[in-house]
């Protein structure tokens, strides 16, 4: 047929085959010779993003599979999370996984297969099956350390609150099918309007469906009041799969809001026709995530919770972007996630380390690392300072670009909110900091981090630094990335 | 109005899940409910596909492909209450509860 381009699914077919492998690659490797299987994977994640590369543009299967220049954009983020997860999980794979390292590097790299064809999808179904694909490996992954109790724990949390909440989302789906009779979000969008023309108003149907995607998406996006599950499966889970989970899963739920609202029910939130404003509403969630997530993350003990509670105050700034629904608000919120990427799992990564070495996840073990292991120290101050919003590193400018974004788009209220919680979030990120540099403790241990370890947060810190200092290529990136939604 | 009385079934249905969902404290219980809000969606794609949109297949493809991903859902879901048994030696979900705020 013409106009099918089946080589762009060659990516996404290669991680596919690649995990599919490393299952079977496992069966037959000595047991001892554990770190060939996470050098494996990442080669394969990084031949994919070769491949990605190498076929992009245009669409497969009519138009369900957009391979264009916003998904390209997430797509690098998927990989990068799911690179980054496999670098920092070489440790815990060797002491802590016996006999089914295989499954564990391979489900990563399926779940980072759903996301990329949920970065993909412009079409109901795709982006149904692309965030569940994304969402089952992540539930074994979370409950993976079978005997520990928190893990399982946590396992059954993630379970029935994603399960739950994507069947709101179905559910959310399947009264937009109704009210247009197409899947298609392009369709839908002009079949809502043409209804709306016709009879001069939507009704309540449509407002059900729209707070149930919210809802949906929402307890992905760990957005307040949806968040409840986060701090407890953060905890719980393997703290390489907390960090992807934070990063990839979180983008993965992005790039769905997106596709669905700022492409599909964009037409419904401004004045011409309105019978509801999902701005509103999200504007409204995501200021509670800010105050919520902020002020609970004070009290947090445990640095796996503390950054729970921050991401959970991040996905509210990050969400001032996307209600702004501009073009700006949508390269902000691609810029963010992009630096998000590196700041997250670089802690993430320095959590791992630490647990690793020392057992602990309490913040205030971290106190006099900088005495002992004063690289590792200084790494971790700059993420916590890049999520923090410090110049010159990316989280300040992605923060700015939000922001500025926000105040364009006439949410004015938001931005003077979230700046005076971003105010309030100095002091948790900065307690972490004066554990490690000003504390009297001088700690026994010193960490040497294992190799891949060590390449994945060179790659955290230059990201941070380097695109914050440089921002204009990822920025003209973003601003490509924004045009596929022809504002 | 036949219609109406399909879309009627699908949410008693949803609804009936949610509150089991809510308020079921045995693990399998909740599964369950789970699986009723799955297809009481599923019912409202066939629904919608028959009466509002008759000339293409979309409903019902959509709806298969849910029951297969509601299955893969279930078969994780009874693996991770079976982690749970082997933990606690139960699986009443009012007692896993060492994780708070």
């Amino acid at each position: 047929m013409p106009g099918i381009k089946i080589e762009l699914l060659i990516p996404e077919m290669f991680l596919f085959a690649w995990a599919l492998f490393l299952f079977l690659y496992d069966l037959g490797a000595k047991r001892k010779n554990s770190q060939s299987l996470g050098y494996l994977a990442m080669f394969g994640v990084a031949v994919t993003a070769v491949l990605l590369s190498l076929f992009h543009g245009g669409m497969v299967f009519g138009t369900m599979f957009q391979s264009d220049q916003l998904a390209l954009f997430f797509k690098v983020i998927f990989l990068g999370a799911a690179f980054m997860a496999v670098g920092a999980s070489f440790d815990i794979a060797s002491e802590k996984i016996h006999n089914h390292r295989g499954e564990y590097y391979g489900l990563i790299l399926l779940s980072t297969v759903g996301m990329m064809f949920l970065s993909s999808a412009s079409e109901l179904l795709m982006l149904y099956i692309g965030l569940e694909l994304t969402t089952i490996p992540l539930y074994v992954l979370v409950a993976y350390f079978k005997d520990d109790r928190l893990s399982v724990e946590s396992g059954m949390k993630y379970l029935i609150v994603g399960a739950f909440s994507s069947a709101i989302l179905l559910y959310g789906l399947s009264i937009l099918y109704g009210l247009t009779g197409t899947t298609d979000i392009v369709l839908m969008k002009i079949n809502l309007s043409l209804v709306f023309l016709a009879n001069g108003k939507i009704g309540p149907g449509l407002i059900l469906a729209i707070v149930m995607v919210i809802a949906g998406i929402g307890f992905k996006l760990a957005l307040v009041p949806f968040h409840m599950w986060a701090p407890d499966v953060y905890q719980g889970a393997p703290t390489p799969i907390t960090g992807f989970l934070s990063v990839g899963s979180k983008a993965a739920g992005v790039v769905a809001f997106a596709r669905i609202f700022v492409n599909g029910l964009i037409g419904f939130a401004t004045d011409v026709m309105a019978p509801l404003d999902w701005g509103i509403i999200v504007a409204v969630l995501a200021s509670a995530a800010m105050i919520l997530g902020n002020i609970t993350a004070l009290r947090q003990k445990n640095i796996k919770r503390m950054l729970a509670y921050s991401s959970i105050a991040q996905i509210g700034y990050l969400m001032i972007g996307m209600v702004a629904a501009t073009d700006r608000g949508i390269s902000a919120v691609s810029y963010y996630m992009f630096i998000y990427l590196f700041a997250n799992m670089g802690a993430f990564t320095i959590a791992t380390i630490f647990n690793d070495k020392t057992g602990s996840d309490g913040i205030i073990s971290y106190a006099g690392l900088s005495k002992s292991s004063p690289g590792f120290a200084a790494c971790m101050t700059v993420f916590l300072l890049s999520l923090a919003g410090i110049p010159p590193l990316g989280g300040f400018v992605a923060k700015y670009l939000v922001f500025a974004s926000g105040i364009q788009a006439g949410y004015t209220w938001l931005v003077i909110l979230a700046l005076l919680t971003a105010v309030v979030s100095l002091y948790y990120y900065a307690n972490v900091i004066k554990m490690m540099y000003f504390s009297s403790e001088s700690p026994s241990y010193k960490i040497k981090p294992p190799i891949p370890a060590q390449i994945v947060l060179f790659i955290g810190v230059a990201g941070v630094v380097i695109f914050g200092l440089f921002p204009q290529p990822i920025l003209n990136l973003a601003a490509e990335a924004a045009k596929v939604f022809a504002f | 109005m036949i219609m109406l009385q399909y879309l009627a079934l699908a949410a008693i249905l949803f609804a009936i899940g949610v509150f089991g969902v809510l308020t079921r404290r045995n693990a399998v219980g909740i599964l369950m409910s789970l699986e009723l809000m799955f297809n009481a969606a599923n019912i409202n794609f066939v629904t919608f596909n028959k009466f509002i949109a008759p000339g293409g297949l979309t409903g019902q493809i959509f709806a298969a492909f849910v029951i297969v991903i509601a299955a893969a859902e279930a078969v994780v879901g009874l693996a991770i209450v079976l982690l749970l048994y082997r933990n606690w030696k139960g699986i009443n979900v009012d007692r896993i509860n060492i994780m708070k705020w």
